[in-house]
């Protein structure tokens, strides 16, 4: 039986997704403004982060309003708790972006320290956890979701080596140390951003399955075999 | 297990009273097949089938309902749920063609046992149906001690005892105190549903039943009610057949699901309500059918 309710679950399917947009689009433009040292698009993304948290505070408004009005159960009531869940995460993406945009406009005052290479990286597995935790929220595919959670390592692990490779650049050319600490900065942004995708992923698992694998020691993709 | 280890959660007064005695059995009947069971179990319920005629109503039902707590029933419309509710204190015999195959056991007594008094099962297992059905030409006082005097209690000071323990359990005392002998039709529908609950303590039962006892009742009176509910399962084991989901989510501690005749899921409420295991409980709970 197609309800009425669920019209308007999935509106509020649709703005999440839309949201996603938004936060994957902030993570990709930051990073190319880096990298490119396009100072106009930095600014741009500073600009847009106004548009993620209206939306957040949009979600909000929209998963009260169903709460106390529809009185939603089980997976109803999962998916309602969980949108807000993965509203949150974007947003907070959209800010990390931001604190990228603000290192990024500081950066291209001074010559490039190093060509960017590990930011990149970081940057484009970040987007794709992001990506298929969202995807998998649409698709109900809890495989997928499972399947990011321990990608997180892998942009972790790549954090500590840039934070160990600036901190001997510190140590050997003191005069880079303003660009090394934002670097460092951007690189803490990016791992931020992985973390908030996982959280996702952990919250989409929830949400079809209704098992709550956040702090199991990560282990959900064994889990379900 | 012999009696004197299994549990009867309520016993107020028993020894200053001069209640019949309230155990059901003969003194020396064996009871061969009772197996141990947890003092925490009210209900043990096991294969009940309960047939009208050539209608089969409740279908191998087999469960376990815990000693002072709040069990809800679900279910859509003639699923068995009020059959189910009514097989526990043998209320569905008065309809005839009734069958029922199965056992029931409270506190571990079969109580369809052919030495079994089904008056007596109904006294330890007391009842409030959906409309409040007061005795309409009784005052509010005599609805509730009529269980008693009919049970042959004369005794003044028990009477009133029991009557002002039972509306203070039921939460009513407080409104009717000044005119315990006035109509008890004089009172409004959420008070008589109170009254009813009231007469149903005033036998001193250890089990309730409650067949939607809120449904005609407003927001508030239904509140009253839930209240009521909360604060009794410390003495009493309820049993709550309920067409709200989200009375059963706030009041109840484990909730079965019934359909067509069968329990398809029984767990904790919390379960049931955000997580149940079954896909047709889910599609009941969140309104998808039923």
């Amino acid at each position: 039986m197609q309800r009425h309710f669920d019209q308007e679950l999935a509106e509020l399917k649709q703005k999440l997704l839309t949201m996603g947009g938004l936060a994957e689009a902030a993570v990709s433009n930051v990073i190319k403004a880096l990298v490119t040292r396009d100072d106009d698009l930095a600014r741009k993304v500073k600009e847009d982060d106004q548009e993620l948290d209206q939306f957040e505070i949009d979600m909000d408004e929209m998963a009260i309003a169903l709460l106390a009005l529809k009185a939603p159960l089980a997976s109803d009531l999962r998916l309602i708790t969980v949108a807000m869940k993965i509203s949150h995460d974007l947003e907070r993406v959209g800010d990390e972006a931001t604190t990228i945009a603000r290192r990024a406009l500081e950066l291209s005052q001074e010559p490039q320290l190093k060509p960017y290479v590990d930011i990149p990286r970081m940057a484009d597995l970040g987007l794709s956890m992001l990506k298929d935790g969202l995807d998998s929220f649409v698709n109900g595919n809890v495989k997928q979701a499972l399947a990011v959670i321990p990608r997180d390592k892998e942009v972790d692990a790549i954090n500590k080596q840039l934070h160990r490779e600036l901190v001997s650049y510190m140590i050997e050319r003191p005069p880079t140390i303003t660009r090394c600490l934002s670097l460092m900065v951007v690189s803490k942004s990016l791992e931020r951003i992985a973390d908030h995708a996982t959280n996702i992923a952990e919250e989409v698992v929830y949400l079809y399955e209704g098992r709550d694998i956040r702090h199991t020691g990560k282990s959900g993709a064994t889990q379900t075999a | 297990m012999n009696a004197s280890t299994i549990d009867f959660p309520v016993q107020m007064n028993r020894n200053e009273s001069n209640a019949p005695g309230q155990n059901m059995q003969k003194p020396n009947s064996p009871e061969p097949e009772a197996h141990a069971i947890a003092p925490a179990t009210a209900f043990q319920i096991g294969k009940l089938s309960v047939s009208f005629g050539a209608h089969t109503v409740l279908k191998d039902v087999s469960l376990d309902i815990k000693a002072r707590s709040v069990t809800a029933i679900i279910g859509p419309s003639g699923c068995g749920k009020s059959t189910f509710l009514r097989s526990l204190n043998r209320m569905h015999e008065l309809v005839p063609d009734a069958r029922m195959t199965g056992t029931i056991r409270l506190f571990g007594e079969n109580i369809y046992g052919p030495e079994i008094d089904p008056v007596v099962v109904r006294r330890r297992v007391g009842m409030v149906f959906q409309k409040s059905n007061p005795f309409p030409t009784m005052s509010i006082s005599e609805n509730v001690t009529v269980g008693l005097r009919l049970n042959g209690i004369r005794n003044k000071g028990i009477l009133q005892e029991r009557l002002e323990k039972s509306l203070k359990m039921a939460a009513l005392w407080d409104e009717v105190k000044d005119r315990l002998n006035a109509a008890s039709t004089s009172l409004s529908g959420g008070q008589q549903q109170r009254l009813c609950i009231a007469r149903a303590l005033a036998v001193e039962p250890e089990v309730i039943l409650m067949d939607e006892p809120a449904s005609a009742l407003d927001p508030l009176a239904t509140t009253k009610i839930e209240e009521l509910i909360l604060d009794l399962k410390k003495d009493f084991t309820i049993v709550i057949v309920t067409h709200n989901m989200q009375q059963a989510a706030r009041i109840s501690d484990q909730t079965a699901f019934f359909y067509l005749g069968e329990l398809v899921e029984y767990a904790a409420t919390r379960k049931i309500f955000t997580n149940p295991s079954v896909k047709q409980t889910e599609d009941y709970v969140t309104g998808r059918f039923g």
